[in-house]
């Protein structure tokens, strides 16, 4: 079927809209939503088999050719992204049904969920420029919605500043596609890869690829731009907050990505030596916040920074092993950021609080969790044999094959950092003094174990099955580094 | 009687509305049909008939209108939002791309030979979803106290 990549698309954005009929049978509505939720993952598996076996997946939407119309392109990292997330949002539903409330879930949270992914599926999986603004809103404007849904203090006064960082950033976003646009007179990515490789090494597409840097480095939270994101990402509950942490960053980044490796790369030494420093300070700049904070939230929130500078350096190295190495990275990091919100939530939970002072001797009572804390904790660190390990060793080796040592000892130095930060939670949290008796605890936490076994199981498997995900992720990096075999998919010359 | 306060009779207002109510409303099913070869369309025709009972609200009150017009404009938003979606996937039968869109010329009655195409039906929905958004918008300010 020719229609076959729009279905991740399509599916979630029906679903949401179905859901709205359901307003009030709640039991429908998470039928529903985690029924289609289990078939876009079969689907997603399907995409990248596809991919892997003929190659690019375009399609012309209304059967207009590519510069033209609208195009959806999958290649290999976008089908993998989406297959990542589609997980994500499968086992954030599976923790939204005990922890969310009836309130929310009467007021349509099913079908913002539902629209969110659809926003991000479709940014993974467009071929234009413009579509992808387009797509950035919809995700957005879900995420403006589950950031304040239930109306508490804190949600308000954080999705204030939310929206109004949003906001500037998407006028800028527009701003910057039409400086594009001016010059090339064009939209397709494709297209606008050709046009600008023309063009040649002109100053003005260094300015215009710098005005893309600080629109995504916004949504993706990088170096100078990341000030939005600790306090918002604390407001939500921790399904929101989880499914926040995994992939809206996770966007800002892939289009940082797509965009240096397509269209903005006639001036590689200036601007991906630029990339490759904001994602040191990225790195430093989250590790600091990592081990000042005794919230556990906050933690995790600025190992996402952390994370985000890791998996940018890799791709400024535009070397084999630094874009490879970005590709594992990016979806180790969305597997394990997941889980470890799902266990602060949990956590959160138990003790109804989120300060790690008040926290303690949890092991006695949750040996799992605290085992499942102890295992995501290592894979984030990366220890070899655990998920985050392949995608660091191989950014730091690109990193050494373009002699960028300093940045390369910061990702290995913030390594530890980030390993001290969750250990700390470890070590305060899970072991000592037992603060709270069985019966003192808040809430329950049973069913919680599967959304989070899930994804701890995922990634034990992702790091002991590098040698089978090796050529998916080597397709995804040939496509990355080669435009052509991108640009040919698309324009079919 | 002298205590009471005096009650503003909005007569003029409410017997204008009436008369002009339907030529709105009219203008905006004109300008949602002429989108196709003119200015006009789905979002501004939807936005001159939501107007047009924003006029109706301005005039007599919110319990009025809700009697008059009884839609529950959510749904209306999502009844549009699957009409302008599922336009789309009725490609999917005829083995086209999503959102190709066909059109032909039929006989009808009274208007004669007529172009129809469906990409009226994406507007419809378009045109209904912004009616059921501004009306949601109005609705919801207007009642909470």
């Amino acid at each position: 079927m020719i229609n076959f990549i729009i279905l991740p698309i399509l599916l979630p954005l029906l679903t949401g809209i179905l859901l709205i009929f359901f307003r009030k049978q709640i039991k429908i509505q998470k039928v529903i939503s985690t029924l289609i939720s289990a078939i876009s993952i079969i689907l997603s598996i399907y995409l990248v088999w596809l991919v892997q076996t003929e190659g690019i997946q375009t399609l012309e939407i209304g059967g207009w050719q590519a510069p033209y119309g609208i195009v959806l392109v999958a290649d290999m990292f976008a089908s993998l992204l989406v297959l990542t997330t589609n997980i994500i949002v499968f086992t954030s539903l599976l923790f939204s049904f005990k922890t969310i409330g009836v309130e929310r879930e009467k007021f349509f949270y099913y079908s913002g969920i539902q629209f969110l992914v659809t926003g991000v599926v479709g940014a993974f999986l467009t071929g234009d420029i413009f579509n992808l603004f387009v797509f950035f809103e919809v995700m957005l404007m879900s995420s403006y919605f589950l950031i304040v849904l239930g109306g508490t203090k804190i949600q308000l006064r954080e999705s204030i500043k939310y929206i109004l960082v949003n906001v500037i950033s998407s006028a800028l976003f527009v701003i910057a596609i039409a400086y594009l646009y001016a010059l090339t007179g064009t939209l397709n990515m494709a297209d606008l890869s050709v046009k600008v490789s023309e063009l040649g090494q002109s100053g003005i597409i260094t300015v215009i690829s710098v005005l893309f840097l600080i629109v995504f480095g916004l949504k993706g939270a990088i170096f100078p731009l990341f000030f939005w994101l600790p306090g918002s990402y604390k407001a939500p509950p921790a399904a929101v907050t989880a499914l926040f942490g995994a992939l809206l960053t996770k966007v800002g980044v892939y289009s940082i990505t797509r965009v240096f490796t397509l269209i903005f790369i006639t001036d590689v030494g200036f601007t991906h030596g630029l990339i490759g420093w904001l994602a040191a300070f990225s790195m430093i700049f989250g590790v600091i916040g990592a081990i000042a904070y005794w919230d556990i939230r906050k933690i995790v929130i600025y190992n996402i920074i952390t994370a985000v500078g890791v998996i940018l350096f890799g791709v400024s190295t535009m070397t084999f092993a630094g874009v490879s190495g970005a590709v594992f990275y990016v979806i180790h990091d969305i597997i394990i950021k997941g889980a470890l919100f799902f266990i602060i939530g949990a956590l959160f939970i138990l003790t109804g609080t989120a300060n790690l002072k008040k926290m303690g001797g949890l092991i006695h009572n949750h040996p799992l969790l605290a085992w499942l804390f102890f295992i995501s904790t290592l894979s984030l660190a990366g220890i070899p044999p655990l998920s985050g390990f392949i995608g660091k060793i191989n950014i730091i080796q690109g990193g050494f094959e373009t002699e960028d040592y300093v940045i390369s000892f910061v990702v290995l130095f913030s390594s530890l950092l980030v390993l001290y930060s969750a250990l700390k939670i470890f070590i305060n949290g899970f072991w000592g003094e037992q603060k709270l008796a069985k019966d003192e605890e808040k809430g329950s936490i049973n069913v919680l174990y599967v959304p989070i076994t899930i994804l701890v199981v995922i990634s034990i498997a992702y790091g002991f099955g590098v040698e089978l995900i090796y050529p998916f992720v080597s397709q995804a990096t040939e496509t990355l580094l080669d435009p052509t075999i991108y640009i040919e998919a698309v324009l079919k010359e | 009687m002298a205590n009471q306060k005096i009650k503003t009779n909005d007569v003029i207002l409410q017997t204008v509305t009436q008369i002009i109510l339907f030529i709105i409303i009219i203008f905006s099913i004109y300008l949602f049909f002429a989108g196709h070869n003119a200015p006009g369309g789905g979002f501004i025709g939807g936005l001159m008939t939501a107007s047009a009972i924003v006029l109706l609200l301005i005039a007599f009150d919110i319990k009025t209108v809700k009697k008059i017009i009884p839609i529950n404009y959510i749904l209306l938003t999502s009844i549009g939002l699957m009409i302008a979606v599922l336009s789309g996937v009725g490609s999917f039968f005829y083995n086209e791309s999503f959102l190709s869109h066909t059109f032909d010329h039929f006989h009808l009655p009274l208007l004669g030979e007529t172009e129809l195409a469906t990409a009226t039906i994406f507007d419809l929905g378009v045109y209904l979803v912004v009616i059921g958004v501004t009306m949601t918008i109005i609705q919801t300010i207007g009642e909470t106290e």
